[in-house]
């Protein structure tokens, strides 16, 4: 027996999630936390797609969160190659260090 | 005459070749091409009009190509040949090659420019072109394409000096105030198009009757400040004498015997729009007659040999534009030929007096240098009887048409200011002959000109006697009655008296048997002297009404006031970019916050809280 659970908490629980990695984002310097930080974002982005398309029976809310998966995937792929670079030119992973790039 | 086009072309093919080796060929083969191509040219065009004259047409044209083709607007380049501008072609390639050749010995020893042997005769060369095509195309465009092809090449030569800043003064002052009439006559030519959507000459010409007065007299006026800037009238003349700053066969071909001589050709070329406004023609009358008063007073007063003959030129070329207007239109041209021969002869004998004292150009630092430099005394007095228009010489023939149809068609005032000017051009012609050749020596003369310099002498010699015959005998046929000799009736009697009258005057003042000082001294004489030497102040007044007011505004506008709304903009936009860059903290948490609260804002106005 499916329990029905109301697509109103299931955004305000996809909500939160995206605002705490969003909070990470913004308050951690750390960047391994920050990568973690917008993984959450994402996931909460993939969980509100997958209870519309639950909502309207549809197949496009999973398929956008396959999508998600694999953005993530290259984004992390990208972004620890990025890391590895900011950690070996100024030897920590702290990134207001990289802020060479300002006007 | 199908290979008609090698007129023309052949100077360009002489340009093109000296112009793409840069200087890089030997003097002794510039000389070949740069005097050569012209002398080809001469050779066909002598060929082609043989033919022409033989085959008894009127005209022939000789379409090349389409120029442009724009819309109804398709101007051709068409070689357009009829007795008119097969006595130009004549001029310019015959004396031209003379000129040409001359110049080879002339510019020989001419070390002061580098690689400058060859830049003078590809810019000759190119002028020769320019001019063929001033007179040869069958459109006013290709004619207004020729006519500012000799303006550039003139300010080339004139500026050839270039290291003397006078030199490139000169230069700029003629290109400036030629663009003044050439301004004057691109304005005629847009109503000529306007009135006929054509700009092609025998098709105006052919309907020419269908022109209102005013406007046939607002083109003859316009053409005329063409011709007026191109051919040294007044007011437009003041760049000719500062113009003799260039070589001397510049001097001798450019400022003497073929471009200056354009306006002339131009107002002959239109002169069934002038038959139509009787004012324009007028106006054509007096604005050579001024000149012809005006610069003869100024010859008498100058120092300067070339400045002389400058001031002569202008003075002959008001007795064709005096001709033009009261309707001698072949009179006219006759005497812009027999013109051509006696100041290219002039001017050429000058030069080789002033190449033998080491570039002086004073009269009065001659002196003394008949028996010394033979071959020059001879050939300038020959072209100074020429000038006089003493008989049985060209210049003779010529002037006796002009002022005879002047007295016919204008009435005593023409005849009359023609008259007193040949009186003053035999003034001034005597005075430069005996200042320059007779009396005490003053500088010893260095005379080592080979054949190629006296050659040409002696060839515009023989012309500038046998010209005239020459003219009456076929020029009366090509281009419509010359009158000469045809009436002796008293008034001809004193036209031909009043220039020996004034040789006569002038030996007796300048050989010292009459002593005039008293007179030139006085305070009157002395300041009219100084007036005339001046150019009769046009000079003076175009410093004060245009150079200074003009000089004084680009001192005021050093700054560029019409800039400051560009620069407003440009102070604004880099104002916005500082604070723009302000942004650019470089720290990315900075930027996704920033993100973050613009996606906030972006909601909070979507769902319309805001």
């Amino acid at each position: 027996m499916a329990i029905e659970v109301p697509v109103f908490h299931v955004l305000m629980l996809a909500g939160v999630l995206f605002l705490l990695g969003l909070a990470g984002v913004l308050v951690r310097r750390n960047i391994m936390f920050l990568l973690m930080s917008l993984e959450i974002m994402m996931n909460a982005a993939g969980l509100a797609f997958i209870a519309a398309g639950a909502v309207w029976g549809q197949p496009d809310g999973q398929i956008m969160f396959m999508f998600i998966l694999a953005l993530a995937a290259a984004e992390v792929a990208v972004a620890l190659g990025i890391v590895l670079q900011i950690s070996r030119r100024f030897d920590t992973l702290d990134i207001d260090a990289a802020s060479d790039f300002n006007g | 005459m199908d290979w008609f086009w090698l007129v023309p072309a052949l100077p360009l093919a002489g340009f093109l070749v000296l112009f793409v080796t840069e200087g890089k060929l030997p003097d002794k083969v510039v000389a070949f091409v740069g005097a050569g191509s012209v002398g080809l040219a001469a050779l066909v065009a002598l060929g082609v009009g043989w033919q022409f004259v033989a085959s008894g047409q009127s005209s022939f044209s000789l379409p090349l190509w389409t120029w442009i083709a724009v819309g109804d607007f398709t101007p051709s380049i068409t070689l357009y040949l009829d007795s008119l501008s097969l006595v130009m072609t004549g001029v310019i390639t015959g004396v031209g090659f003379l000129i040409h050749l001359y110049a080879t010995g002339y510019m020989w020893q001419d070390h002061e420019e580098p690689k400058g042997y060859s830049r003078f005769f590809a810019y000759m060369n190119l002028f020769v072109f320019a001019m063929l095509m001033l007179v040869l195309g069958d459109n006013l465009l290709t004619l207004f394409l020729g006519w500012e092809g000799v303006g550039l090449c003139s300010y080339l030569l004139i500026g050839f000096y270039h290291r003397d800043p006078a030199n490139g003064y000169a230069a700029r002052k003629a290109f400036v105030v030629t663009r003044v009439g050439d301004t004057l006559m691109a304005l005629g030519l847009f109503l000529l198009f306007w009135e006929f959507k054509t700009l092609e000459m025998q098709a105006i010409l052919a309907e020419a009757g269908s022109l209102t007065p005013g406007m046939a007299t607002a083109v003859g006026l316009l053409l005329l400040g063409g011709a007026v800037g191109k051919s040294a009238q007044v007011p437009l003349q003041t760049w000719l004498p500062d113009a003799m700053a260039g070589p001397t066969p510049v001097s001798a071909l450019i400022h003497a015997a073929t471009m200056v001589t354009a306006g002339v050709y131009l107002i002959a070329r239109m002169q069934d729009v002038y038959l139509l406004s009787a004012d324009a023609q007028h106006v054509v009358a007096v604005v050579g007659l001024v000149t012809l008063l005006i610069s003869s007073f100024t010859a008498l007063t100058q120092t300067d040999i070339k400045r002389i003959l400058a001031y002569s030129t202008m003075s002959q070329i008001g007795y064709m534009f005096m001709a033009l207007g009261v309707g001698a239109w072949s009179a006219a041209i006759f005497h812009l030929m027999t013109h051509a021969f006696f100041k290219a002869l002039l001017f050429l004998a000058s030069g080789s007096v002033i190449l033998a004292l080491h570039h002086e150009q004073d009269i009065f630092k001659m002196g003394g240098l008949w028996k010394k430099l033979p071959i020059p005394f001879w050939s300038m007095a020959i072209g100074s009887a020429a000038l006089v228009a003493l008989p049985f010489t060209s210049g003779f023939a010529s002037k006796d048409a002009i002022l005879l149809t002047a007295y016919d068609n204008g009435g005593w005032l023409y005849w009359g200011g023609g008259a007193l000017a040949a009186g003053m051009t035999a003034l001034y012609t005597t005075r430069m002959m005996i200042v320059t050749f007779f009396g005490r020596s003053k500088t010893e003369p260095h005379d080592d000109s080979k054949a190629n310099m006296w050659l040409p002498l002696v060839v515009l010699g023989i012309l500038s006697i046998g010209g005239g015959w020459f003219g009456i005998a076929v020029l009366d046929d090509l281009l419509g009655p010359i009158k000469s000799f045809s009436h002796f009736t008293p008034l001809a009697l004193v036209t031909i008296a009043v220039p020996l009258l004034g040789v006569l005057v002038g030996w007796l003042v300048f050989s010292g048997r009459v002593n005039v000082s008293a007179v030139v001294e006085s305070g009157l004489g002395n300041g009219l002297r100084r007036y005339w030497h001046g150019g009769w102040g046009f000079d003076w007044v175009y410093d004060r009404v245009f150079v200074k007011p003009f000089v004084a505004m680009a001192r005021i506008n050093k700054n560029d006031v019409v800039d400051l709304v560009f620069r407003i903009t440009a102070a604004l936009a880099r104002g916005l970019h500082y604070i723009g860059a302000l942004t650019q903290t470089g720290r990315l948490r900075w930027y996704a916050a920033n993100l973050g609260l613009g996606l906030v804002l972006v909601l909070l106005i979507v769902l319309e809280v805001l």
